[in-house]
């Protein structure tokens, strides 16, 4: 019942309707978009170094004669994936180590509280650089439960602080008196009303993961040339953005319209959710 | 002379919400005006209005002439002055109007200070005389004490005191008993008596508290909608009601003294004030409705009397001198079967033994020690039989909500024993726990509290079915909201988009989906308007009597008990102080406590308020972390402070137990010197013969 009222409050919500549209057809132009091209993103055109764009390179070359329509489109391949996995990674252990800790107490809250504390003081950048160099040539997708691994020990615990306010509502109670197992009252119950932070910082986290992974590429860590993701070509676009504007606009330009999609969808999505919200 | 004159008073709030529209009163030196009305009437902001405290987004109209001078559109400064001067206001939640960080003391003084030029001594000296006033024991040491130190009780009269301070010629008084206990609220009451003969003032008295007005008003005025729509002398108002929706308003309240069968329920809800019907605003409720009260809103008009009525079959009532019996359909509620079979040969579906919860009580921040034991219960005992309604009732903090999360829990208890359907509490295992639960449910007292927000109703009513592996689940959620009196189409709909009536019916619609053979009701109905309060009543024994359900009941509202229980149990700081059939408890008291919480209780009917004798409690309740040694009430206890020193060593050695009382079959009391008498109706006249 919950699921079918809230997928037809989400249709009916024009922010989530424009914000759904404008992510599949970003998705669509990452993924499609390559194929209308003239290049791929590893061809070389070595009679056009940082031309701007035009008909024949649409979005203008790099400085080695890359052309930057293709290059942009599979950095924005991976960026999406990239952003939109960490999110869900991060908000997820979130709202469930919170929750759990949160609910449950004792001895079970002290020892996930003391792990997220473990985790907020050890300097998180240091041990991404330290495991990285390991991870060269493994699966991408280190990268991102390494990404997640240190992007939700902050929201946990605001959950649990507000689990523990939860716990001691009426209805959580009565799920309780209805003979409802725990781990069903914190997933069908606590989460949900939780649902208005959690779908705040899946949001952020999107262009948190995004530009972070692009800070991490910087140091030679996570996406390493000749691969590149969004994060990596704003980066190198930045430092010459004054003279080669395409090189900084258009990877800049998506990254925007991408987390934009994303907020639109997560305030439709909260919206949908909240019931005092008249869609 | 009248102090207060308020004509045709507008409040408009941004968003078209009109919240009052058009009201208009005298108030003269020494009268008490009530004004009573549903939540949402308007009550409260025709106060703010008044005093000007309303939010700047407010738009005002019309006039409010104190002594003859305008305040509406006063400058600041100078209504400053006239605030807390000439008038006084109480609020219902005294918490609120103390500053947390200065001393009571202080804090009157201050009150003083700024409109009397006094020195700091005698100001001071004065906030003790205050709270002497009020009864506030030892002023001279209370004085000192921090608003949070105060229980509920002395709050409410330390914030008498604050607004009579300087001697003020009208106090308005918002709801200012709602949140105490009877007990408590009577103490209150006879203090804003005190205080009103001191200072001769005029008092308007807010409450939605029929019981309240009829023992303080002179005079009453009854609002719907942000209009009042009938005003008259109190006699009047309560004996000779002429608009529909008063008529339905003192028929839909149970009676302590049982006067009346059935009660009779006002459908449907109160109007959004955003969107109010065309002609007369309680058309759509109204049963004498015709398609003239649609034409146009009718005006108050003066029917003769001093009274002013809004309704354009005002005269047709008064001269047929029909009563809400008459114009409102009186409910048929089918008798229950199990109810003929004696108690004793019916099953027994829930009892408790000598059931006892401790609490420790924990002192420091970071090292806890334990630095004593609250007896939150201490050893109660009751049995429920099959089809019978037993009501827990006392004051707040008296064990109620203890003992039932102790039952619900379905845990062994600390001490004692837990019989739910024959099967012992500490014997059980976990399947056979969760099989428990489907025939033991709650229904919680703020209905809004106890549904998940975020959960569309269906899904709240289906949860207890799913859990426990039932097919076939939305039919039957149809079928449960069929049997509260919803729509089946109200499935899809989130909490918030229901009246707290509403609401309170999808949380018995919950209760009742794995057909539970006992429900325990946590005051289900306290959250309520009286008029929707009717209806939820009647919906509860109706469900009773067609599925031959059993309650446990806990209720503050001694009125509501009496007309739902078979069965009524008093607690008092842990312990059954009385227990009984209800007429037996109700009509012959016999302990002291019982007496004076029945005595407590205010009539809707002015006459017997009037000559009503009162048993007033002194002192508030002890603390549960430290009784009383022997019997707990002596501390309070009217009897004990009568008897001989010999017979006083008894209460203060030996714990009584309950015993039966000799002449009845169903009634035992908790007092070495119990004695039946009776106190609702009991009359000064009484005493005197
Ligand atoms: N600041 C405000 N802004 C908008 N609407 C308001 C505001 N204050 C009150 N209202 C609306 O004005 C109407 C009258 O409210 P009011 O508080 O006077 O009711 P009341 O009769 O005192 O009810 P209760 O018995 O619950 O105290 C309500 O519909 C309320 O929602
Ligand atoms: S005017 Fe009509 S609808 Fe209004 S109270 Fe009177 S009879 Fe009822
Ligand atoms: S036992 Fe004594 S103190 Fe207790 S209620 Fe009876 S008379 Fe009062
Ligand atoms: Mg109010």
């Amino acid at each position: 019942m919950r699921s079918k009222v809230v997928l037809g409050r989400l249709l009916r919500n024009r922010q989530a309707r424009y914000g759904g549209i404008a992510l599949i057809l970003l998705i669509a132009l990452a993924y499609i978009g390559p194929y209308l091209g003239a290049y791929d993103w590893t061809d070389k055109d070595f009679l056009a170094f940082l031309s701007p764009p035009d008909a024949d390179h649409w979005w203008g070359t790099t400085s080695i004669g890359q052309d930057m329509y293709a290059v942009t489109l599979r950095g924005m391949q991976k960026s999406i994936v990239i952003g939109l996995l960490v999110a869900l990674f991060a908000t997820g252990l979130a709202a469930l180590v919170g929750a759990f800790a949160g609910y449950f107490g004792g001895w079970v809250d002290k020892v996930l509280m003391w792990g997220v504390d473990l985790l907020l003081v050890l300097p998180s950048f240091l041990i991404i650089a330290i495991i990285s160099p390991r991870l060269r040539g493994a699966s991408w997708l280190w990268f991102v439960v390494l990404l997640a691994a240190f992007a939700w020990m902050i929201t946990s615990r605001v959950v649990r602080s507000m689990t523990l306010s939860l716990r001691e509502r009426e209805y959580v109670q009565a799920a309780l008196y209805m003979g409802i197992p725990r781990w069903k009252i914190i997933l069908r119950h606590i989460v949900p009303n939780l649902s208005s932070l959690l779908i705040i910082d899946a949001t952020l986290n999107v262009s948190g993961a995004v530009i972070g992974e692009a800070a991490l590429s910087f140091f030679g860590f996570g996406i390493q040339p000749p691969d590149v993701s969004l994060g990596t070509l704003i980066a190198e676009g930045a430092r010459n953005a004054t003279g080669y504007p395409w090189l900084f606009a258009f990877p800049a330009g998506l990254l925007v319209l991408l987390v934009l999609a994303i907020n639109l969808i997560g305030d439709g999505l909260r919206d949908a959710l909240d019931p005092g919200s008249n869609t | 002379m009248s102090i207060l004159e308020v004509r045709d008073l507008t409040v408009t709030f941004p968003g078209g919400i009109q919240a009052v529209r058009g009201v208009s009163y005298d108030v003269a030196q020494g009268e008490v005006l009530g004004i009573v009305g549903e939540s949402g009437s308007g009550k409260s902001v025709t106060s703010l209005a008044i005093m000007g405290l309303l939010p700047q987004n407010a738009v005002v109209s019309g006039s409010v002439k104190l002594h003859g001078q305008e305040l509406l559109g006063m400058e600041e400064g100078e209504l400053t002055r006239v605030r807390g001067k000439a008038i006084s206001m109480i609020f219902q939640d005294p918490l609120s109007a103390f500053t947390p960080v200065y001393t009571i003391g202080d804090q009157i003084a201050e009150a003083v200070r700024v409109h009397q030029k006094v020195g700091k001594d005698k100001a001071a000296k004065r906030a003790v005389e205050l709270l002497d006033l009020v009864g506030i024991p030892h002023p001279d040491v209370r004085a000192k004490a921090f608003p949070h130190e105060f229980s509920g009780g002395m709050r409410q009269r330390a914030m008498i005191a604050m607004a009579i301070a300087n001697d003020p010629d009208l106090l308005i008084c918002d709801e200012p008993t709602t949140a105490l206990d009877v007990t408590i609220q009577a103490q209150v009451l006879e203090v804003l008596k005190t205080a009103q003969a001191e200072t001769g003032a005029g008092i308007v008295m807010i409450t939605h508290d029929l019981g309240v007005i009829a023992g303080m008003a002179d005079r009453v005025l009854v609002m719907y909608a942000g209009r009042p729509v009938e005003q008259g002398v109190v006699d009047d108002i309560y004996y000779r009601p002429r608009m529909p929706y008063t008529m339905g308003l003192l028929a839909s309240i149970p009676r302590v003294d049982g006067e009346q069968d059935t009660l009779v329920p006002i459908e449907g809800n109160p109007p959004s004030p955003a969107a109010l019907p065309p002609g007369c605003p309680f058309a759509p409720r109204c049963p004498m409705h015709i398609d003239a009260c649609d034409d146009e809103e009718p005006p108050l008009t003066q029917i003769g009397g001093g009274r002013h009525v809004a309704c354009i079959r005002s005269r047709e009532i008064e001269h047929k001198g029909m009563t809400g019996a008459d114009v409102f359909p009186v409910p048929v509620i089918p008798p229950s079967d199990v109810a003929r079979v004696p108690r004793e040969e019916r099953e027994t579906v829930l009892e408790l033994d000598s059931l006892v919860r401790h609490y420790p009580l924990m002192k420091g921040a970071v090292f806890k020690r334990r630095v004593g034991t609250v007896h939150a219960v201490d050893g109660i005992t009751f049995d429920i039989a099959e089809g019978e309604t037993l009501a827990l009732v006392g004051e707040s903090g008296c064990g109620k909500t203890t003992t039932l999360q102790q039952i619900m829990q379905l845990t062994p208890p600390q001490s004692g024993r837990v019989v739910v359907l024959g099967k012992d509490s500490s014997q059980l295992d976990k399947a056979a726990r969760k099989a428990l639960r489907g025939d033991l449910q709650i229904v919680f007292q703020d209905p809004m509290a106890a549904l998940d927000p975020r959960m569309p109703v269906g899904d709240i009513i289906a949860e207890p079915l799913r859990a426990h592996g039932r097919k076939n689940v939305s039919q039957r959620v149809a079928e449960l909201l069929t049997l509260v009196g919803l729509a089946p189409e109200h499935a899809e709909r989130y909490p918030q988009q229901f009246s707290g009536g509403q609401r309170q019916r999808i949380g018995i619609a919950r209760a009742l989906a794995l057909e539970p053979k006992l429900i325990v009701l946590d005051e289900p109905v306290s959250a309520l308007d009286v008029s929707i309060q009717a209806g939820v009543i009647n919906l509860l024994e109706e469900l009773k009597n067609q599925l031959g359900l059993s309650y446990l009941f806990v209720a503050h509202d001694l009125a509501v008990v009496r007309h739902l229980a078979d069965r009524v149990a008093v607690m008092y700081l842990g312990r059954i102080a009385e227990i009984g059939a209800v007429e037996n408890v109700y009509d012959r008291p016999a302990h002291p406590y019982t007496q004076a919480l029945l005595s407590a209780i205010p009539l809707p009917d002015p006459e017997m308020e009037r000559s009503r004798k009162r048993i007033l409690l002194e002192g508030d309740l002890p603390s549960p972390a430290d009784p009383p040694s022997g019997c707990r009430f002596r501390t309070r206890c009217p009897k004990f402070a009568r008897l001989s020193e010999a017979d006083k060593q008894r209460c203060v050695n030996e714990e009584p137990s309950v015993a039966r009382l000799a002449r009845a079959k169903d009634h035992g009391a908790a007092c070495h010197y119990a004695e039946e008498i009776e106190v609702i109706t009991a009359s000064e006249n009484q005493e005197e013969q």
